[in-house]
């Protein structure tokens, strides 16, 4: 299906101009300046720079923290995407049900996605700390095992995935909400007339219809999640206990702004650019072939 | 004629009230620093009485974040050539500061500005910290040493006697007994594990932190903490740990709603926090020094803890005798004082100390002066201070093994040794970055 | 295939002079209890942190580190906000997140719904090499390459502007990623038809495509709007004085986070909820457009 086109010639590239100077200014400018900064060794105040070459990556690759890293990202990233979209998907799927007062159930949990990070962060700080937290205080009639997230690096992992999940939840609800809505009756009722029953007519006739938005947030969560999901951790846990919440964007800001190790940064930073292209590629080259419109 | 004499008039008032004499347009100096909520209040009011009490400069102080954001803050506009005046810099920062070649050193500033500040009036251990070749770098501002709280009634539930424990050993008794009569959950812990347990405990037995004089007498430095003093020390922490006596609850501050609650009975922190304490505890409690393990280790001093203000090359020349007038402003004794007694952080010069004793100010406020005697004797080359480069990654990888060690993972020996690996590397990284 | 299925079933319903229905729900086949129950539920486990955080707001601190912990309001509410407004100077603040918040999310939709409309609508030279550019900024954190980019703006002597604070914010390609897929999904016909009206693509852009992508517009108002006014590192790097800082960096003024003084978490949440109104506001008020309208246009 060829997709219908203007013909005029020079106003497309008057049309891209401003994203795009936008773009170079604050994107690849920047992004030109790390590549070039990782490649040397300086001084945090700049008078001393010596090239290395190669080396701050290098040392990357023979650096347990940076695998640690890498891992922790994932677990992040998936974690939160699973958390976000499995949550978003079932709220919504409720929320469009034949029931009364719907209008105001929306509302009340649309909005979580409003609170900044470090806000939300903080709230859930206090909601797991483990002197006067609500949440071990609860726990503790139930188990005696203390969940301690100051020294239990996966109970740290946990209280950052869910904070940062609670805060783009709403997000992934409405966009599902929208997209579920969209659905003609019509189709539903036609197929259920074909004896379709409830969990088929979900698998073969919602759950495609929703592909578009389904590709749009799963993309946007996980890239978020990798790449983008800094206030929380930074709020709340700085990447510990032991680095059991540093992600690969965190520990380039750490190692930048606080270990003041600017070539080593910058070298992180490139890698996580690389990985980006990587995978934005990917994204569009295969997987938008699935998706149905 | 009448007329003319009007307009006059209304000539001459016009004049007279549409543009007073211009006053000349106050120098402004800029002053970032880290001091956030009570303390950021306190700040801003310091630098309003220093803006009321002469017409030519006007210091506009900016909370620029977190120690490290303000750090990373001043190097960027350095960098673009627009820094603050005055920039407060943590401690663990005073290497990175004084090999920048950015900073105008504040024995200089007031010797060329002609201002004379008398630095032999601050105690030993404050410009031992930060001076270079007998001359004080950067001018001290907010200043703390590590103590024991003790909660007292816990230690009165528990039968034992109303007075802090000396000794670690005394600490690990008292806190079993403590557990026993069910006084408390756990017996002590402790805020900013690296500067308390280390940091502190080494210069305070007189034992050496790192090579060099701590750093002081060459770039290539290494740590010394996994040596027999080192594995001692936390491998006790760990086993009390075990046992419930020591509770480990985080960096920085973030154990403190553990003695706060009641939860532990003792704590050891930073003097700091004396004044929030004063506010929050609801229970009897006293202070002690920091728990010393008696021979064969001397008892030596504790280093300071806290910030200090640098002047930042590359400002106009006319702007160098307001910030001087401010540091002289910080110096006097009546500034220390209300900065001691407004913030809790302690009294650094002499003269301001012996007001404050005039005042019977010790007297009541024992826990101050708890902290000042920690820094009375005079410092021996292992406990003049730190200056090691990176030295917030390094703090950042020993409390990183503290926390495995501390976790179970980990004894203290292969903690410690895997802290010394990769403090060293730090080292090293940082001797390479500031070749001269 | 289940498209061509779905297309297919609403044209034979169409045919048949199907009813326009104004609400349309697919049926869980769960009762309304259960439906409402686990409402309810899912509900209360997203409201309870704002909750909690209300609840502080209205304590002393005294309150605030007791245990158990405290779950009901107390009576500290007026003295704590009256404190966090006076001393974060909230006006100042909140003005200045707002300024930041609305023209970045202005300027953002702006420039990604032309580009989105070129690189759809069109065929030029370098196409590609555009998308790409444009696609490959999806997302990398300002946090991670923000010393070079204070360096671009300290060239450009932004620094300290509200030219500083916003640009950079619109330098993404989330909001282009979404209009395109929108665009994408607009029938050829409708295209076709236009052009042969004679309808120049500007016109089209304006006539037909704006108004069909008001949904989209406001969805992405609402995210960009939140994203602006949330900011903090970036923000807190490039503000040098009082009068430009933005409302997320009042708020961690308040933290004393040097570890030796207790926060005073009682402002603190009192200032937070004053900062958290206005994007939560936006969600709430436009949430019934975007997704009413999102209904409209799949018409």
């Amino acid at each position: 299906m060829k997709r219908a086109v203007f013909k005029n010639r020079r106003l497309p590239y008057l049309l891209v101009l401003p994203q795009l100077a936008v773009t170079l200014a604050f994107f690849f400018w920047p992004a030109f300046e790390s590549l070039r900064l990782s490649f040397f060794r300086t001084s945090p105040f700049g008078d001393k720079r010596l090239f290395i070459g190669l080396d701050n990556f290098r040392k990357l690759v023979v650096d347990p923290d940076y695998y640690r890293s890498i891992l922790n990202s994932f677990v992040f990233a998936s974690g939160v995407t699973a958390l976000a979209l499995g949550t978003g998907l079932f709220v919504a799927a409720l929320a469009t049900q034949k029931v009364r007062g719907l209008a105001m159930y929306r509302a009340a949990v649309l909005w979580p996605y409003g609170i900044a990070p470090p806000v939300a962060g903080i709230i859930f700080l206090f909601i797991f700390h483990p002197s006067y937290g609500v949440l071990p205080y609860w726990l503790s009639f139930v188990t005696a095992y203390e969940f301690n997230w100051l020294l239990k690096g996966w109970v740290a992992m946990a209280l950052v995935v869910v904070a940062t999940a609670w805060t783009h939840v709403g997000y992934n609800i409405a966009f599902f909400l929208a997209g579920l809505l969209a659905i003609p009756a019509s189709v539903l009722e036609a197929a259920s007339v074909d004896g379709a029953g409830p969990v088929r007519r979900f698998r073969s006739i919602v759950f495609p219809l929703l592909s578009p938005i389904t590709f749009y947030l799963l993309v946007v969560n996980m890239i978020f999640a990798f790449f983008g999901a800094f206030g929380v951790i930074h709020a709340v846990t700085q990447g510990g206990p032991g680095r059991a919440t540093e992600i690969m964007v965190f520990k380039a800001y750490k190692d930048g702004f606080i270990g003041l190790n600017l070539g080593s940064s910058a070298a992180q930073s490139v890698v996580l650019m690389v990985v980006v292209i990587v995978l934005t590629a990917l994204q569009f080259r295969f997987v938008e072939k699935r998706v149905t419109y | 004629m009448k007329r003319s004499a009007s307009i006059v008039g209304v000539l001459t008032a016009a004049v007279l009230l549409a543009a007073p004499a211009p006053a000349a347009a106050k120098t402004e100096i800029h002053f970032w620093h880290a001091m956030g909520g009570q303390l950021g209040e306190a700040t801003n009011e310091l630098v309003r009485q220093f803006n009321q009490s002469q017409a030519e400069y006007e210091v506009k102080a900016l909370n620029k974040g977190t120690y490290p954001e303000v750090l990373t803050a001043a190097i960027a506009a350095y960098r673009q050539k627009n820094p603050p005046h005055i920039v407060q810099v943590f401690d663990v920062g005073t290497q990175t500061m004084l090999l920048s070649g950015a900073v105008y050193p504040i024995f200089q500033l007031t010797r060329e500005q002609e201002i004379a500040i008398d630095w032999n009036d601050f105690i030993k251990p404050v410009t031992g910290y930060y001076s270079k070749d007998g001359n004080l770098y950067s001018m001290p501002f907010n200043s703390s040493s590590p103590i024991l709280y003790v909660n007292r009634d816990a230690f009165q539930k528990a039968g034992l006697p109303d007075r802090p424990p000396a000794t670690w050993r005394e600490v690990g008794e008292a806190s079993k007994k403590i557990l026993a009569a069910g006084a408390a959950k756990c017996g002590f812990t402790t805020s900013w594990p690296s500067w308390t347990m280390l940091e502190n405990t080494f210069p305070w037995h007189d034992q050496p932190f790192a090579t060099n004089a701590n750093g002081y007498t060459g770039l290539d430095t290494t740590l010394l903490i996994n040596g027999e003093f080192g594995v001692k020390h936390i491998g006790q922490l760990a086993a009390w740990q075990k046992e419930g006596v020591f509770s480990y609850g985080g960096r920085m501050g973030q154990p403190d709603p553990k003695f706060i609650n009641g939860d532990c009975a003792m704590l050891v922190q930073s003097s700091a926090v004396i004044g929030g304490f004063k506010k929050s505890l609801k229970f009897e409690w006293g202070t002690g020094q920091l728990p010393h393990w008696g021979p064969p280790y001397r008892k030596q001093n504790t280093v300071v803890g806290g910030a200090t203000l640098w002047v930042m090359k590359g400002q106009k020349a006319s702007d160098y005798p307001g910030v001087a007038r401010f540091m002289k402003f910080l110096a006097e004794p009546h500034q220390q004082m209300w900065w001691h007694v407004t913030t809790g952080y302690l009294p650094i010069t002499h003269s301001a100390i012996k007001n404050l004793e005039t005042g019977h100010h010790f007297k009541k406020n024992p826990e101050q002066w708890t902290a000042l005697s920690q820094l009375t004797a005079k410092p021996t080359p292992n406990s003049l201070g730190h200056r090691l480069g990176n030295f917030v990654q390094i703090r950042e990888a020993i409390e990183g093994e503290l926390e495995n060690i501390f976790a179970g993972t980990k004894t203290a020996k292969q903690g410690l040794d895997d802290a010394v690996a990769k403090g060293n590397e730090i080292l090293k990284e940082f001797a390479a970055s500031n070749r001269p | 295939m289940a498209a061509d299925g779905a297309v297919a079933a609403s044209a034979r319903v169409e045919a048949l002079g199907g009813a326009a229905t104004t609400r349309r729900r697919w049926s869980l086949g769960w009762g309304a209890f259960v439906v409402h129950a686990l409402l309810l539920l899912s509900v209360a486990v997203i409201a309870f942190p704002l909750y909690y955080a209300f609840v502080i707001s209205t304590q002393t601190l005294q309150e605030v580190i007791t245990r158990p912990p405290i779950l009901r309001p107390s009576t500290n509410l007026l003295p704590n906000y009256v404190e966090a407004w006076t001393r974060s100077h909230m006006t100042r603040l909140l003005w200045n997140s707002g300024v930041v918040a609305v023209v970045s999310a202005v300027g953002k939709v702006t420039i990604s719904m032309l580009s989105a409309f070129a690189i759809v609508y069109f065929n030029f030279r370098g196409k590609s090499l555009a998308f790409w550019l444009i696609f490959v900024t999806l997302m990398l954190p300002v946090e991670v390459r923000i010393m070079a980019t204070y360096e671009v703006i300290g060239n450009l002597g932004w620094l300290d502007s509200y030219a500083g604070l916003t640009v950079p914010l619109m330098a993404s390609a989330t909001a282009t990623f979404l209009f395109r897929q929108f665009y994408r999904t607009v029938p050829n016909e409708l295209v076709e038809a236009a052009q042969l009206d004679g309808v120049g693509p500007l016109r089209f852009l304006w006539a037909f495509l704006l108004p069909l992508s008001w949904a989209n517009i406001a969805a992405l108002f609402v995210v960009l709007f939140i994203y602006g006014w949330n900011q903090y590192l970036w923000p807190l790097m490039i503000t040098n004085t009082e009068a430009m800082r933005v409302v997320v960096i009042g708020l961690e003024d308040l933290i004393p986070r040097t570890g030796t003084h207790i926060p005073e978490w009682n402002v603190l949440m009192a200032a937070a909820m004053m900062a958290l109104l206005p994007p939560v506001a936006v969600i709430v008020v436009m949430q019934r457009w975007f997704v009413k309208g999102l209904i409209e246009t799949e018409k």
